[in-house]
C-alpha cells in the first residue's frame, strides 16, 4: 500500500517499518474499541422488564487492560528508540567525507557545498539556492541552518525532518538510495511566504554529483 | 432568599481549613509557578551564553540592605498578624503602617538602582543580562506594590467598627502574599546579584 | 432578555454582574459558544482556500478588503485566519466551555454546595475572559491584521517588529488577561471542591465529572503561570527590544539585527508548551468526566471501575506535566531529551485506555437508552479513539519525523478536539441543557443534529491523515506550489464540501437550543431519572442551589440496585438493604 510516498533514504525503511508497525497495533485497538462499542449499544438496548446488571467492576479485568497496552506500549517505545538512536544520536552516525550546509531564509534555502578543502565559507564553496543536490549511496551530513526565523527542512522522499533554528546548528546525516527528484517543503510556519518555500532536491550517482558540482562552480 | 443559603454547606468545610486560607494558597502555588518559569528561562538563557559576573555591574551593597529591609517588613507584618489575634487595633495599624513603609522604602532603594542603570545607559533591549535584570527585579517590584496596597486597603478597614469579626482574616492573607514576595526575594538577591 | 423596557430593578445585578455560579456557568457557556460559531466561520474561510485555491469569494471583498482584495484570499489573511481559528478555539472557544461553563455550573451543584467559595472572583474571572477575547479579536482592525504566527506563535517570528505587527501584540495581551481569568476560575473551583463539599460528599463519592474538573483546575493553577511568564517575555522581546527569545546575528530582509543577542527560540517552544500540553488534557478531562458521568445514566449501570477511572484522571494530569516536548522532536533539541519524552507520552496512553476499557465495560449488560446526550457520548468513545491512537504514531520520535507538521496533526487535533473535546461538550449541553433552563432539548432534533455532525465530521477530519501521510505540511496556503501535493486537490475539495455541511449541521443544533428556551418539554426536577446531586432540586436551582439541607448517603452511581423499585438511588437515598459493593 502507498499510504506514504516511496522511500530513498537508508534509514526510511526503518521508520516506514516502525510506522507500519504502529498503524497494526493501533488498527487493532480501534477495531476493538469500535467493534465492541457497537456490539454493546446494538446487544444492550433497553428492554421492557429487563433490568441492568449492577456491578461495579474487577479487579482482574481491569489489571489486564492495564497490563497489556502498557507492555505493549513498553515494547513501542524500545523498538523506536532503537531507530531514533541510530537516526539521531550523534555517537551512531556514520563518518561522512560531504558536508552541506542549508541556511534557511525567508524564502529560501542557500545551499552550501565545502568545496574539495572540505571547510565552509572559503574561496571553492560551492553556493546554489533551492538546489540541493545528493550523492546515491553516500552518507552527507547537512548542518541545518537559518538565517531569520525558524524553518524546516523537510523531503517526505527521504524520511527527513529537521527544523532550522536562528543561533543553532543542527546536523542531520541522510543518505540518499535511489536517483531521483524530489522537493524540500517547509515544514514551519515562517511567514507569509511559509507555502512557496520550496526546494529541489536531485539525488544522483556520485560521478554525476560531482559533475554537477564542478559545472556549477565553473558557472558561478 | 437567605434562608436557603443558611442551610447549606457554605459555613462548614469540610476540612476545617478556613477557605480564604486555603483559596491564598493555592494562588500562591499559581506565583511560585510563575516565578519557576522566570527563574527556569534565566538559568536556561544564563547557561547558553556569556554571563558577566553579576557583582560587577550591580549594586550589592543596595541590594543587601533591600533585602535587610525586606526581612523586617516580614517581622511587622508577623506582628500585625499577632497583634489580630490579641485585637489590639493600636498595634495592628502600627505593625501595618510599619510593613506599607518598608515595602515603600525597598521600593525607592530599587528605585534609585534602576535611576543609575539608567544614568550609565543600561535599559531593558541593552543586553540579555540587563533584560534579565530588569524583567525579574521590575516584576518581583510590581508583587511588592501590589502586597503594599493590599496592606493599606487592610489598614484602611481597620478603621470601620467591627474589623476584627468580619475583616480580621484579611491581615493573615494579605501576609501570607507579603511572606511569599520576601521569599522570592531571597531566591532573587543570590540568583541575579550574587553567583 | 434584550429589551430594556423588561428591566426589573436589579437586572443587571441578576444576569450581567451576577455573582451566582449558574449565571456566570450560562454567561460562559453563551458566549464560547458564539466564539466557536466565529472560529467556525473563520474555518469556512481557510477551507474554502484550501477547496478551490485563488478562487474568489465576492462578498468577502467588503468585509476584508485587505484580506481578500477582489475577494481573492492574499497568504498573510490565510496565516491570520488559521492562528485566530486555533486561538479562538482552543482559549476562547473549548477551554471557556468546557471549564468556565460546565465548571461553574456543576461543581457547587454537584457537591451540595451553595455556590462557588469565592463569588466575586467568579464573576471577575468571567469579566476578564470577555476582554481578553475582545483584545484578541480586535487583532483583525489595526494596522497589519491579525496575529498570524500559528497559535503556537513561535519566536522569533512572533517576537519581532519586522515579522509581525500590532495584532502579535494584541494576541499576546490578551492571552496574558486571560490567563489570569483561568488562574482566578481554578483557585475557586479547588478551593470550593475541598471545602464546600456537603456532609457525606467524601472524595470517593463524588461524581467522575468533579473529579474531572478537580483535576482540571490543578493543571489549569500550576500550568498557566508558565504560560504568563512566557508571554510577558515575549512582549518585552516585542515592545522593548529585549531577547529573550532573540539569538544574535538574524538578518530580515536584508538588514541584520544587532540589538538582540544570546536568546533561545527553543526556550519559548519550552515554556509554551510546559502549559500547552497539560493545557491539552484541561480540554479533554472534563469531558471525559461528562461522558463518565452520562453513560451510567443512560445504561442505568454503576459506572465500572470507579476508582480506576477517578485516579487515571490524576493520572494523566500528573503524567501531562512531562510529556511536553514531544512537541519538540524535530527542534534539534538533545535526542537523548527526545528519548525521555517519547517515554512519558507512550505512558500517558496506559491511563487513557483505562477510561476507554471502564466506559466500554459499563455499557456491558446494561440496559442503554439512546438519547441525544448519549449519542454524543459514544460519538465521543469512537472519535476520542481515533484520536488519541493517532497520538501514538506522533509520540514515537522517528515516525513524527516524518509526521511532524504534516496534516496528520492537523487530524490528530481534530479528532482529540472536536471528535472528543466538542462531542463531550455537545453531550454535556445537551444533558444538563433541562437543569440550566428548566426544560428539555427537543431530542429528534438532537439526533438530526448528531448524525449530519458526525459523518460530515469524519469526512473533513478523516482525509487530513491521507494528506498527512502524503507529506503535505499543514499551514499552508497554496499546496499546489508543490508539484508533489498537487494531486490532493481533489480530496481537498471533498474536505471543503464536507466542511461547508459541517457548518450548516450546526444549525440545526442553534434552533433547538434556542428554540427549546421557549418551547421546549418542561423538564422537571430529574428528567434523566439520574442520581447526583444536581438532580434533587428544581430545575433551574433556585438561587442557593437546594431547598434544604442535603446529606449524601452513598456514590455517585447507583443504578438498577437489586431489591430497590426505581432503577436509580438519589445520593440523599439511604441504601435499602443491599450495601453498594
Ligand atoms: C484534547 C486534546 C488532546 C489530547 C487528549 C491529545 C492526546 C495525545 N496526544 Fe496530542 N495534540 C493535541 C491535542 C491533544 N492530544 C494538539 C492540539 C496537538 C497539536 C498542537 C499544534 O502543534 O498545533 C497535538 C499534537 C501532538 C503531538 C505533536 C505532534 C507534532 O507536532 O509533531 C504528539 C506527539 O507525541 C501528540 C501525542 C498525543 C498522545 C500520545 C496523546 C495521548 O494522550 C492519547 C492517548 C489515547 C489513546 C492511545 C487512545 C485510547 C487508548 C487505548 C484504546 C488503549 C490501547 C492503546 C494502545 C496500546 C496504543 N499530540
Ligand atoms: C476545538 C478546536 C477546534 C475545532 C472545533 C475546529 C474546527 C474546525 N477546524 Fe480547526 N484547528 C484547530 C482547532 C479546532 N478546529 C487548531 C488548534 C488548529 C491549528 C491552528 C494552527 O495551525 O495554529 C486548527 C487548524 C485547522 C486547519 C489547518 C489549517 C492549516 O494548517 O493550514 C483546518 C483546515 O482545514 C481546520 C479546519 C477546521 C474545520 C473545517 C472545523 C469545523 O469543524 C468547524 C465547524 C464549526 C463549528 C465547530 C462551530 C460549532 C459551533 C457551535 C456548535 C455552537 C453553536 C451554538 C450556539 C451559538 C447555541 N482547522
Ligand atoms: Cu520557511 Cu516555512
Ligand atoms: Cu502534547
Amino acid at each position: 500500500m502507498n499510504w506514504l510516498p516511496p522511500n530513498v533514504s537508508s534509514y526510511g525503511h526503518q521508520v516506514d517499518q516502525l510506522f507500519w508497525v504502529i498503524v497494526w497495533i493501533t488498527g487493532f485497538f480501534f477495531f476493538l474499541v469500535q467493534g465492541v462499542l457497537l456490539a454493546f449499544v446494538l446487544i444492550y438496548r433497553a428492554k421492557p422488564g429487563k433490568k441492568a446488571q449492577y456491578l461495579h467492576g474487577n479487579t482482574l479485568i481491569e489489571v489486564v487492560w492495564t497490563a497489556i497496552p502498557a507492555v505493549i506500549l513498553l515494547l513501542l517505545t524500545v523498538a523506536s528508540q532503537k531507530v531514533w538512536a541510530e537516526i539521531r544520536y550523534p555517537r551512531f552516525a556514520p563518518a561522512t567525507s560531504l558536508q552541506i550546509e542549508l541556511l534557511g531564509e525567508q524564502f529560501v534555502w542557500n545551499v552550501r557545498y565545502p568545496g574539495p578543502d572540505s571547510q565552509f565559507n572559503t574561496e571553492d564553496d560551492i553556493a546554489t539556492i533551492n538546489q540541493l543536490h545528493l550523492p546515491v549511496g553516500v552518507p552527507v551530513l547537512v548542518h541545518v541552518k537559518s538565517k531569520d526565523v525558524i524553518h524546516s527542512f523537510f523531503v517526505p522522499e527521504l524520511r527527513i525532518k529537521q527544523d532550522a533554528v536562528p543561533g543553532m546548528n543542527n546536523e542531520v546525516w541522510i543518505e540518499a538510495t535511489q536517483a531521483g527528484e524530489f522537493e524540500i517543503r517547509c515544514a514551519e510556519l515562517c511567514g507569509l511566504g511559509h507555502y512557496r518555500m520550496k526546494g529541489f532536491v536531485k539525488t544522483e550517482p556520485l560521478i554525476d554529483f560531482e559533475a554537477w558540482l564542478r559545472e556549477t562552480k565553473a558557472n558561478e | 432568599m437567605s434562608s436557603t443559603i443558611a442551610v447549606n454547606s457554605m459555613e462548614t468545610t469540610q476540612t476545617g481549613i478556613p477557605t480564604a486560607k486555603l483559596g491564598m494558597w493555592v494562588f500562591l502555588a499559581s506565583e511560585v509557578m510563575f516565578f519557576a518559569g522566570l527563574l527556569g528561562a534565566y538559568i536556561v538563557l544564563r547557561a547558553g551564553t556569556h554571563w558577566p559576573h553579576p557583582a560587577d555591574e550591580l549594586n550589592v551593597p543596595a541590594a543587601a540592605v533591600n533585602t535587610f529591609i525586606l526581612l523586617s517588613s516580614s517581622m511587622t507584618m508577623a506582628l500585625s498578624v499577632a497583634a489580630v489575634h490579641r485585637r489590639d487595633t493600636g498595634r495592628l495599624r502600627m505593625f501595618l503602617l510599619a510593613t506599607i513603609l518598608l515595602g515603600c522604602a525597598f521600593l525607592g532603594v530599587k528605585g534609585y538602582e534602576y535611576s543609575v542603570k539608567f544614568h550609565h545607559g543600561h535599559l531593558p533591549g541593552t543586553g540579555l543580562f540587563w533584560d534579565v535584570y530588569f524583567t525579574l527585579t521590575g516584576i518581583h517590584g510590581l508583587h511588592v506594590l501590589i502586597g503594599a496596597l493590599a496592606n493599606l486597603w487592610v489598614l484602611s478597614l481597620t478603621l470601620k467598627r467591627d474589623f476584627f469579626e468580619r475583616k480580621g482574616h484579611l491581615v493573615e492573607l494579605s501576609g501570607l502574599y507579603w511572606h511569599f514576595v520576601d521569599v522570592v526575594w531571597i531566591f532573587l538577591f543570590p540568583m541575579v546579584y550574587l553567583i | 432578555m434584550s429589551s430594556a423596557s423588561h428591566q426589573k430593578p436589579g437586572f443587571i445585578r441578576k444576569y450581567i454582574f451576577s455573582t451566582d455560579h449558574k449565571v456566570i456557568g450560562i454567561q460562559f457557556l453563551i458566549s464560547s459558544l458564539l466564539f466557536m460559531v466565529v472560529g467556525g466561520l473563520l474555518a469556512m474561510l481557510m477551507r474554502w482556500q484550501l477547496g478551490w485555491p485563488g478562487a474568489p469569494l465576492g462578498f468577502m471583498e467588503k468585509i476584508a478588503p485587505e484580506g481578500m482584495p477582489g475577494g481573492v484570499m492574499v497568504p498573510e489573511y490565510y496565516n491570520m485566519l488559521f492562528t485566530m481559528h486555533g486561538s479562538i478555539m482552543i482559549f476562547f472557544g473549548i477551554i471557556p466551555l468546557l471549564v468556565g461553563a460546565f465548571g461553574n455550573y456543576l461543581i457547587p451543584l454537584k457537591i451540595g454546595a451553595a455556590d462557588m467559595a469565592f463569588p466575586r472572583l467568579n464573576m471577575l474571572s468571567f469579566w476578564m475572559f470577555v476582554p481578553a477575547a475582545a483584545i484578541v479579536l480586535f487583532g483583525f482592525f489595526v494596522e497589519g491584521g491579525a496575529a498570524a504566527t500559528g497559535w503556537t506563535a513561535y519566536p522569533p517570528l512572533s517576537g519581532l517588529k519586522e515579522t509581525s505587527g500590532m495584532g502579535q501584540t494584541c494576541w499576546v495581551s490578551g492571552v496574558i488577561l486571560l490567563g489570569f481569568s483561568s488562574i482566578f476560575g481554578g483557585v475557586n473551583y479547588i478551593a470550593t471542591i475541598i471545602n464546600h463539599r456537603a456532609p457525606g460528599m467524601s472524595f470517593h463519592r463524588m461524581p467522575i465529572s468533579i473529579w474531572a474538573l478537580f483535576t482540571t483546575a490543578i493543571l489549569t493553577v500550576l500550568a498557566t503561570p508558565v504560560l504568563a511568564s512566557a508571554m510577558i517575555l515575549l512582549l518585552l522581546d516585542r515592545t522593548l527590544g529585549t531577547s529573550f527569545f532573540l539569538p544574535a546575528g538574524m538578518i530580515i530582509n536584508g538588514d541584520p539585527l544587532t540589538a538582540h543577542a544570546g536568546g533561545q527560540p527553543i526556550l519559548w517552544q519550552h515554556l509554551f508548551w510546559f502549559y500547552s500540553h497539560p493545557a491539552v488534557y484541561i480540554m479533554i478531562l472534563p469531558a471525559m468526566g461528562f461522558i463518565s458521568d452520562i453513560l451510567p445514566t443512560f445504561a442505568r449501570k454503576p459506572i465500572f471501575g470507579y476508582k480506576a477511572i477517578a485516579y487515571s484522571a490524576v493520572g494523566i494530569g500528573a503524567v501531562g506535566f512531562l510529556v511536553w516536548a514531544h512537541h519538540m522532536f524535530q527542534t534539534g533539541m538533545n535526542p537523548a531529551l527526545g528519548t525521555t519524552f517519547m517515554i512519558s507520552t507512550m505512558l500517558i496512553a496506559v491511563p487513557t485506555g483505562i477510561k476507554v476499557f471502564s466506559w466500554l465495560a459499563t455499557l456491558w449488560r446494561g440496559s442503554i437508552r439512546i438519547t441525544t446526550p448519549m449519542l454524543h457520548a459514544l460519538g465521543f468513545i469512537s472519535m476520542f479513539v481515533i484520536g488519541g491512537l493517532t497520538g501514538i504514531f506522533l509520540g514515537s520520535a522517528p515516525v513524527d519525523m516524518y509526521l511532524h507538521d504534516t496534516y496528520f496533526v492537523v487530524g490528530h487535533l481534530h479528532y482529540v478536539l472536536f471528535g472528543g473535546s466538542l462531542f463531550g461538550a455537545f453531550a454535556g449541553i445537551t444533558f444538563w441543557y433541562p437543569k440550566m433552563f428548566g426544560r428539555k432539548m427537543n431530542d429528534l432534533l438532537g439526533k438530526i443534529h448528531f448524525w449530519p455532525t458526525f459523518i460530515f465530521f469524519n469526512m473533513v477530519m478523516f482525509p487530513m491523515f491521507v494528506l498527512g501521510m502524503g507529506g503535505m505540511p499543514r499551514r499552508i496556503y497554496d499546496y499546489t506550489q508543490y508539484t508533489g501535493l498537487v494531486h490532493f486537490k481533489d480530496l481537498n475539495q471533498l474536505m471543503s464540501i464536507g466542511a461547508f455541511c459541517l457548518m450548516a449541521s450546526q444549525l440545526i443544533f442553534m434552533v433547538n437550543f434556542f428554540w427549546s428556551l421557549i418551547r421546549g418539554e418542561k423538564a422537571g426536577e430529574n428528567p434523566w431519572e439520574a442520581t447526583t446531586l444536581e438532580w434533587i432540586t428544581p430545575s433551574p436551582p433556585p438561587h442557593g442551589n437546594f431547598t434544604g439541607p442535603v446529606t449524601v448517603y452513598c456514590g455517585p452511581y447507583e443504578y438498577s440496585v437489586p431489591g430497590m423499585k426505581k432503577d436509580w438511588q438519589l445520593q440523599t437515598e439511604k441504601p435499602s438493604g443491599n450495601p453498594p459493593r
